[in-house]
């Protein structure tokens, strides 16, 4: 017993997964369970994690690198003033429960999206849309209210998949889309089974049938990959024993983006929050590289803006607030904030937060700021920070894609308001031609590395391992999602 | 007898009122609005309001209250915010997992204690009593999870006997389903065994020290034959009672055993429903282990007075 504690311990116990010849079943670790399978009905990642792609499917789908692929639309027009789409439908899709997908479909289901009972997550996607008019069954066209650089792409959320009307009641318990995963059964507590779906319009995917575990635990999860229950774990929650993954040649590492970008929010109307020059002091005061490194392991990209390295339109400003204590302290006082000015610090509960909140509060120290650390948990969180904006500081990982638009809200926890920005946000949301676009994209992250009306942090890292054999997983996270279609076992 | 038991259950019903009163409130203080943890950071304000309207948590407070203990009252415990389905059915399928689990543990930590302790007792001083004791403090010492997690390292990872983690279902038949709740079962036993083995210990010390014991010996028994039929049966009120107490403990080490397992019981769904906020399936399940620990203390008692008499004519 003393021997197997110290191989325990010095972590090198590494005992290969079983080897498997010809599978063609997986199973999918997974931190979170999924309140319900509904994507419709609830923004929890984890119910995207199990049903994007596999059950579900859009008009539109987002595919490994965050672009824009055809889903159940084949194809689509827009008119040279941006405020029609007339999409194209794949003929001869039905849905598990046997309905068949077409125009009427996509009326049904936008109609229940902006309906005033709706209880979709994202609403605010639809907002845009004035009317769905379905002139034959195989084409859907809708007209905006004002011209949408990103409806195509806000198409391909999770929230925004088809449903069938005779199962919409049940998503919650028992999922029914078009996607070539059925639903199987679902062990509360446990995992969740899919298997394929011989009828499924598409290619057939390789694997026979998905099953996703949830393990909360990190050194559970570990022994769980390693012992060979679980297959990959593509979000894996013990960044400390990745080295021992990567020492084995049973399993490989995947590491790649997210949508995560991690900043230090400041309430912008509270003092001394409102002087941009402290939010630069603070956004001088932190070392970004030794961040990392100290609380995600090394894992994870500097950012310099509300924009990750794999976003469309991404430029990089992470050297416009290089660390430097020395300018930190000089526009302090040049704020007439005095050393040993203490501030609160609010950490929900992810690792992101709850480290890296102890590894700002030494580097604010060093600019004499003195960080009162309050850990809460997400109930708490949304309630005083978000919802009552009652706090100086927070950590916290904005995880939706391109959401350039918070900054642009009358009205969001942060509490930034800037006319000029409002400005340049209306006039990229109605851009219609691709280099407009970009360009206002990079105006918008200039205007706010300027304003730096929170401090920019990092883009969260995904790190997930994975058998060896395994092929076809994504390496990014640009959604929330566990696309099985293209994954398989090397001979 | 009937006015004792007619009292035990005035007494049951009251406590119950009391928790489901105190959790419920409890609930409401603390920060954290289902809807908004349900929808999370994008939803807009209408949306919200839609999402309490469609849980009812829109009615006023009291009116809540009495809808939910009403509907309690009646075995309707309400539809879970986040899974969507009843919550007795969720409860029935954790009690499935949780139950056994519990079990196991008792009966193995009983197994193992009380041969220990009274063994110990009667080694009394020598290096085999030091010995045993001195185990059982360091299991007094171990937390469950710390070793949980060696065990799923020695026998599961190392030695693949057990799964890691996880729960296959009863239906998946008894064997795996067994096999799953092994680990977990010692992990909560031992710790428990070993403070169960100390205080069979001492009660069968104490009870060798007394004079009935002596005379028996003197009657001729053989130290043995005194130590089994006269001093361990009056050494057992003390072990029982902390059995009971125990049984609670387990209740809340499975919240913690369950999650280092990733068993799907009734600790995990207590768990989870908090960090959720799943109201109504945390005031279910609130209620229910109240209403589990005042029934076995009330057979804790009721088994106590069958073993002394004398308890049960102060009883009635």
């Amino acid at each position: 017993m003393t021997k197997l504690l110290a191989v325990a311990l010095a972590g090198t116990l590494l005992i290969g997964a079983g080897v498997a010849n010809a599978k063609d079943t997986i199973t999918v670790g997974m931190v979170l369970e999924p309140p319900g399978l509904d994507p419709t009905a609830g923004a929890a990642s984890a119910i995207r994690e199990v049903t994007y792609a596999n059950i579900y499917e859009g008009l539109t789908r987002i595919d490994a690198k965050g672009e824009v692929q055809a889903g159940l639309a084949e194809s689509w027009k827009i008119s040279p003033d941006g405020l029609t789409y007339t999409f194209k439908l794949i003929h001869g899709v039905k849905f598990h429960d046997g309905t068949p997908f077409d125009c009427s479909i996509v009326q049904f289901s936008y109609g229940r999206a902006v309906a005033a009972d709706s209880t979709n997550a994202q609403k605010q996607l639809f907002e845009p849309i004035a009317s769905t008019d379905c002139p034959d069954a195989s084409t859907a066209v809708i007209k905006l209210k004002r011209p949408t650089a990103l409806f195509l792409f806000d198409m391909g959320w999770g929230d925004a998949v088809m449903l069938s009307p005779k199962s919409v009641a049940t998503n919650k318990t028992n999922p029914v889309g078009t996607g070539p995963f059925k639903f199987k059964q679902w062990i509360p507590g446990d995992r969740v089974e899919l298997e394929r779906n011989p009828e499924y319009w598409g290619a057939q995917p390789k694997l026979a049938a998905v099953t996703f575990k949830f393990v909360a635990d990190p050194s559970s999860a570990t022994a769980a990959v390693l012992a060979g229950d679980i297959d990959a774990f593509p979000l894996f929650p013990a960044p400390e024993a990745i080295d021992q993954f990567k020492a084995n040649a049973n399993f490989a590492v995947h590491t790649g983006t997210t949508e995560g970008k991690t900043i230090l929010a400041l309430n912008n109307t509270r003092k001394p929050f409102d002087d941009v020059r402290v939010r630069q002091a603070l956004a001088y005061a932190i070392d970004r590289k030794a961040l990392i490194e100290g609380a995600q392991s090394g894992y994870g990209a500097p950012i310099g803006s509300h924009y990750t390295p794999g976003d469309p339109g991404y430029i990089d400003l992470t050297g416009v607030y290089p660390y430097n204590p020395a300018k930190a302290k000089e526009l302090l006082a040049a704020a007439g904030i005095k050393p040993g000015f203490t501030i609160t610090l609010q950490l929900p509960p992810p690792t992101y937060a709850r480290r890296g909140g102890e590894v700002i509060a030494a580097m604010l120290e060093q600019v004499g700021i003195t960080a009162k650390l309050v850990p809460i948990e997400w109930g708490q969180w949304l309630d005083q920070v978000f919802t009552r904006t009652d706090f100086d500081a927070t950590i916290i990982s904005h995880t939706e894609a391109r959401d350039l638009d918070i900054y642009a809200r009358d009205k969001y926890y942060f509490n930034y308001s800037s006319a000029e920005y409002k400005a340049l946000y209306k006039k990229f949301v109605e851009a219609t031609d691709p280099v407009t676009q970009t360009a206002l994209v990079a105006a918008l992250q200039t205007k706010l590395s300027q304003d730096e009306p929170n401090v920019f942090l990092f883009a969260l890292a995904k790190v997930g391992v994975a058998n060896a054999k395994l092929k076809g997983l994504w390496d990014n996270d640009p959604v929330p999602a566990n696309d099985m279609t293209g994954v398989s076992w090397a001979e | 007898m009937t006015t004792y038991l007619l009292r035990r259950l005035a007494i049951l019903l009251l406590t119950l009122l009391a928790a489901s009163l105190v959790v419920f409130i409890v609930l409401q203080v603390l920060p954290g609005d289902p809807a908004a943890l349900m929808l999370g950071t994008g939803a807009r304000e209408d949306t919200l309001a839609a999402l309490r309207a469609r849980l009812g948590l829109d009615a006023p407070l009291p009116l809540r209250y009495l809808r939910w203990a009403g509907g309690m009252l009646l075995g309707d415990f309400g539809v879970s915010y986040t899974y969507g389905v009843p919550v007795a059915d969720l409860i029935r399928q954790r009690v499935a997992v949780s139950l056994p689990l519990a079990a196991m543990a008792i009966v193995l930590s009983t197994a193992i204690a009380i041969p220990t302790g009274v063994w110990a007792a009667s080694r009394r001083g020598r290096a085999s009593d030091a010995a045993a004791m001195g185990v059982a403090q360091i299991g007094v010492a171990l937390p469950n999870f710390w070793l949980g997690i060696l065990l799923v390292l020695a026998f599961a990872v190392k030695l693949p006997w057990f799964p890691a983690s996880g729960f296959p279902g009863w239906a998946a038949g008894p064997r795996p389903a067994l096999a799953a709740l092994i680990l977990p079962a010692i992990a909560l036993a031992l710790p428990q065994a070993a403070i169960l083995a100390r205080v069979t210990r001492a009660a069968v010390l104490e009870t060798l020290g007394e004079d009935f014991v002596r005379t028996a010996r003197a009657k001729g028994l053989t130290q043995r034959a005194a130590l089994w039929r006269h001093a361990v049966p009056n050494a057992l009120i003390p072990v029982v009672t902390l059995l009971g107490l125990q049984f609670s403990f387990l209740l809340a080490g499975t919240v913690i055993i369950e999650n280092v397992f990733t068993l799907p019981g009734l600790g995990r769904l207590v768990f989870q429903a908090i960090t959720q906020r799943d109201l109504i399936v945390v005031q279910d399940l609130v209620v229910l282990l109240a209403c589990s620990v005042i029934m076995v203390n009330f057979a804790v008692d009721l088994a106590a007075a069958w073993l002394d008499p004398r308890l049960r004519a102060s009883a009635t």
